[in-house]
């Protein structure tokens, strides 16, 4: 042990952001693990888990459906279960939402172009574990960089989701034909989030802009804190 | 048994991928509307028992995802 928060990164053939998240929650602290996606246990002393960005088993299927059913991914369901932080980012969050971990599912994007630029999500509650260093309202710049991000789930699920705080996230504009403009949501206990942006690539002024360092911080915050609550 | 299911997207259910054949297909000179697109999945079934309401299985647990897509099975005798 050496006292630095434990977060373990899942690996899948195809992912191609784990390295970055690696590199992005080193410098805020936290020792990572990456984890290969046939794995059936996660590290022990784990505190927080990340599903990270790329295009796992090739997309093939639908977005995230095969990686859904990765012997890893078993033991997320297990840790996430019993309250355990889990953040999915792009294909992470697609995942996560072919998982049923997370509500909706995401759908190519509107307008069928790949989207790659910067763009503006607005906090729409602070009162979650990955947004506790924001507050709410505040806008962050964070890029994207996908082909399938229109989140949906039914007219009802949505309000249902707004009125319990689940939406983390929206973009300031139509930007992939989301519903409402969604951009990141929580299960409904709250330890599992996914969201499309990629806050480990805006971890440094250098890189544009370094407010997905507040998301990532916070999840070193809550891998801290679980890893206390379970040991 | 051979088996093939039809994926579609849901009645409802905005298809950009349908939408953008549909004008190609109207560049061409056809006059289409309604054009959807979706997936087909065959494969042989080595055991007949239950074959209808495993291949339903199979779809709510992976082929198909209910909140966007619907799905038809067709089972045909080897």
């Amino acid at each position: 042990m050496t006292g630095r928060p434990r977060v373990a990164i899942v690996v899948f053939p195809g992912s191609n952001d784990d390295r970055d998240a690696a590199w992005a929650l080193g410098a805020l602290g936290a020792d990572v693990d990456l984890v290969w996606h046939a794995e059936y246990e996660l590290p022990e002393g784990v505190g927080a888990v990340v599903l990270p960005g790329g295009f796992s088993y090739g997309d093939y299927l639908r977005v995230g459906a095969l990686a859904s059913l990765a012997p890893i991914m078993g033991a997320v369901r297990r840790f996430a279960d019993a309250g355990g932080p889990v953040l999915g980012i792009c294909n992470g969050f697609q995942i996560l939402c072919e998982a049923r971990l997370l509500p909706g599912v995401l759908r190519p994007n509107r307008q069928l172009e790949f989207v790659c630029r910067d763009v503006v999500v607005r906090v729409e509650t602070a009162q979650t574990l990955f947004t506790r260093r924001c507050v709410e309202g505040q806008e962050l710049v964070l890029p994207v960089k996908h082909g399938d991000g229109a989140w949906y789930a039914d007219e009802g699920t949505l309000m249902q989701l707004a009125a319990r705080g689940q939406i983390v996230f929206r973009y300031t504009e139509d930007v992939n034909g989301s519903l409402g403009n969604v951009a990141g949501v929580t299960n409904e206990a709250g330890n599992v989030m996914g969201l499309m942006p990629h806050p480990e690539h805006a971890v440094d002024p250098l890189l544009g802009s370094a407010d997905g360092g507040l998301i990532l911080a916070a999840l070193v915050d809550a891998a801290a804190a679980h890893a206390l609550a379970t040991a | 048994m051979k088996v093939t299911v039809l994926i579609r997207p849901k009645q409802g259910i905005l298809d950009p991928q349908g939408e953008a054949v549909e004008g190609s297909l109207r560049k061409l000179g056809f006059d289409v509307h309604g054009v959807r697109v979706g997936r087909v999945v065959d494969f042989e079934l080595a055991d007949d028992t239950d074959a209808r309401a495993r291949v339903e299985r199979m779809c709510a647990e992976l082929l198909a995802n209910p909140l966007i897509e619907s799905f038809e099975i067709e089972l045909h005798d080897a």
